[in-house]
């Protein structure tokens, strides 16, 4: 589903990924792990299409196309799905109307009619039950005053909605309480599919405990330098970065 | 007919001013320039009382010794107010009683507004005076209104039915000699509206009027005069659009609303006239003067406004808060793209006691525009225990765009209290990408964020309306981010 091959990506002119190879086939989990600075967020970023993240080398090769030829929200509508670390606010604008824009904004770009309001309503709040995700949630401003779970959660609950062929998660561990993060764990694992292929991103293999991937990656300075199942995961937390970078040089 | 279709195929293809369509309807027209004839001309066309003309001329003379003001934020080349025609009528149109009579041609401009000047505006429970450059063609649902004895009709009908009346509060609250644009306004003006709502009486729909400039080189100096007697209520909705021309156009109107005791008008504004085009060219040159004054105790008079359209716009509606208890409220949405300039706010004019103000101004400035907030809350000195809370709020989109803020204060009671917040904020590029990678295309994208920076604003809308000034935001802001 995609392919990534010798991959380059300068920031401002400094090259973040210097050469990253990576395959994910659908249905499969795959885990990056990495510590900070080796670009695990340049790799979300990239892949999503946001400004500023230029491929200077290489290919991305998704469902046998070029997505680095794709708009972010053309990307988003062929089923490209980040989770993102951060999730922004949009003052004014409810969570509801985000949703149902965001929606009917993917299913036009797919030749697909609109949903009515009541429609997209009914399928919010078929997902939003197993996420605890409120209905007056719902009513509030997009992440407006929410808390780290809650905005979490709601990322969740837009990965279920868009239904994604490939969803990267980045970072989703991070700020959340061991509670929020089985219940966004959970969340995910329910979205598990033979279609649907996930990178998971993130520092801690805490996470990993919740979600259990097929293949682990280390990231470090903008490459691939280990590779295995999810026993590295648990390697690497015994050892720590330091102590596998060293392994591998 | 085919000349028209050709012209609207080219509108649509190359520009993006949806309503930049001209209508070929035969007009009628004073002779070009402006000198007592004129007003006589006008005058005369309207079959006014000699006193009518002789308030005009007064005008006329007062207006030959005043200036044009400079001290806004706009710039514009010189207008030769001899170079212009001051009235045009469509011709064979003399009152119609239903819509039967009226020109299909015109109907069909109204459609391609999107005014349902029909059955389908009884159903949304709207009537519409429906203001054809200088004359009305239609009213509906006249006779609703006159059951509840709301008289709502064009002014120049007013002035021949109810001349007491209209004698009795025209200029008083914008008097003739109030400024350049309001004495030619007082001068020349060639229709409008008026309303008016007895003692006790909740209008029983919502008033609307819409104004369209369409013959070229004409100016538009509509008069609206609104009075609502004690303790009733009314809201009315003016929209606007005019087609695209390569010249600009001036359009100076005064709107006069006089609330007496206890007594509350709503008005809003939803302003789409032609900004120019994305160079600059053409648009219309908007001087407006609107005021209310809530001249009994306990009355209110709200304005809201959504001002999308015109080359310049400048522009000011205010409440005098003569009564005691009385208050005002404003509340703002104005965007400038491309050259697009809007120089615009309130004032707040606190006379009685325990008076309170509400501003609420949201400025969006995007491409090459200039966005300014101007705004006065002044305090008499007998205005016991007045307040005010203003809030003007800046949005940016892009870095060749300015906003500003000029808010005056000034209190002379010492038992007052004045709030002012302002903020300036950017579009942020993780908000965009946030909706990019939800799928939103970054035009509806923009429009989906500028539509939550103006909620409270929006939210103040007559429902029937909101919907079409959210669409408006989003058209008027396309090409905004490139």
């Amino acid at each position: 589903m995609l392919e990534i091959k010798d991959l380059h990506v300068a920031v401002g002119g400094k090259e973040i990924l210097k050469g990253l190879t990576l395959t994910v086939n659908a249905g499969e989990v795959h885990a990056i792990m990495g510590p900070n600075g080796s670009g695990k967020s340049t790799l979300s970023y990239v892949l999503a299409g946001r400004a500023g993240y230029e491929v200077t080398d290489g290919s991305i090769t998704y469902n046998g196309e070029d997505l680095n030829a794709l708009a972010p929200e053309a990307r988003a509508a062929k089923g490209v799905f980040l989770a993102m670390q951060y999730p922004v606010e949009i003052p004014g604008v409810t969570t509801m109307t985000f949703l149902k824009t965001a929606l009917n904004a993917q299913r036009r770009a797919r030749g697909e009619s609109d949903l009515d309001a009541l429609n997209v309503l009914k399928r919010v709040r078929e997902k939003a039950g197993t996420l605890k995700v409120s209905e007056e949630m719902l009513r509030r401003a997009l992440n407006v005053g929410f808390s780290g779970g809650e905005k979490k959660r709601l990322e969740i609950l837009q990965m279920a909605l868009f239904e994604p062929k490939l969803a990267i998660l980045d970072e989703t561990d991070s700020g959340l309480d061991i509670d929020a993060l089985k219940l966004v764990a959970e969340g995910v694992n329910t979205l598990r599919a033979p279609d649907r292929a996930m990178l998971v991103i993130t520092h801690y293999q805490r996470l990993l405990n919740y979600i259990v991937p097929d293949r682990v990656h280390v990231l470090s300075a903008g490459r691939i330098i280990r590779k295995g199942g999810k026993e590295l995961a648990h390697e690497l937390e015994a050892k720590g970065y330091e102590q596998i970078v060293k392994d591998a040089a | 007919m085919a000349a028209v279709e050709t012209r609207e195929k080219v509108a649509a293809l190359g520009q993006k001013y949806k309503y930049g369509f001209v209508t070929d309807i035969e007009m009628e027209r004073a002779p070009k320039g402006l000198n007592e004839d004129t007003v006589r001309y006008i005058s005369a066309k309207k079959n006014e009382p000699e006193w009518m003309l002789e308030w005009r001329l007064s005008a006329f003379r007062r207006w030959l010794e005043m200036r044009e003001p400079t001290w806004a934020r706009v710039h514009y080349p010189k207008i030769d107010y001899q170079d212009s025609y001051y009235y045009a009528a469509p011709k064979n149109a003399p009152l119609k009683q239903s819509l039967d009579e009226v020109d299909p041609k015109l109907l069909e401009t109204y459609n391609k507004l999107g005014i349902p000047l029909s059955e389908q505006m009884l159903l949304a429970g709207v009537a519409v005076d429906a203001v054809f450059d200088s004359v009305s063609v239609a009213t509906t649902f006249k006779e609703k209104l006159s059951e509840a004895g709301v008289i709502f009709c064009p002014i120049s009908e007013a002035i021949r039915d109810y001349p007491d009346m209209v004698r009795k509060y025209l200029g008083t609250v914008v008097p003739v000699t109030d400024n350049f644009f309001a004495t030619l306004n007082s001068a020349v003006f060639s229709d409008g509206t008026f309303v008016y709502v007895p003692k006790g009486v909740r209008c029983p729909m919502e008033l609307s009027t819409y104004f369209r400039i369409n013959a070229s080189e004409t100016g538009q100096f509509e008069r609206t005069l609104i009075i609502a007697d004690e303790g009733s209520y009314v809201s009315y909705l003016e929209g606007c659009t005019a087609p695209k021309r390569d010249e600009n156009q001036l359009h100076a109107a005064v709107v006069e609303l006089v609330a007496l005791e206890g007594a509350e008008i709503k008005y809003s504004t939803v302003q789409n006239w032609y900004p120019g085009d994305e160079e600059g060219r053409g648009g219309i040159f908007n001087f407006v003067t609107k005021r209310g004054d809530c001249r009994g105790d306990r009355s209110k008079i709200s304005w809201t406004q959504v001002e999308t359209g015109s080359a310049i716009t400048w522009k000011y509606p205010s409440c005098i808060l003569r009564g005691d208890d009385t208050v005002g409220e404003f509340y703002s949405i104005a965007i400038a793209n491309h050259f697009q300039q809007a120089d615009t706010g309130t004032k707040m004019i606190h006379l009685g006691k325990n008076t309170r103000s509400r501003i609420v101004s949201k400025g969006i400035s995007a491409g090459k525009a200039q966005n300014t907030y101007r705004g006065l809350v002044s305090v008499h000195p007998k205005a016991e225990g007045a307040r005010n809370y203003t809030q003007c709020d800046s949005l940016l989109i892009g870095g060749e765009c300015g906003a500003h803020t000029v808010p005056y204060i000034e209190s002379r009671n010492p038992s007052a209290r004045v709030e002012h917040e302002a903020t300036t904020s950017k579009i942020a590029d993780d908000q965009l990408f946030y909706c990019l990678q939800r799928g939103i295309p970054q035009e509806e994208a923009v429009a989906l964020i500028v539509n939550g920076f103006c909620k409270e604003v929006l939210q103040q809308l007559p429902m029937e309306f909101a919907v079409e000034a959210q669409k408006l935001v989003g058209i008027s802001l396309e090409g905004s981010v490139g």
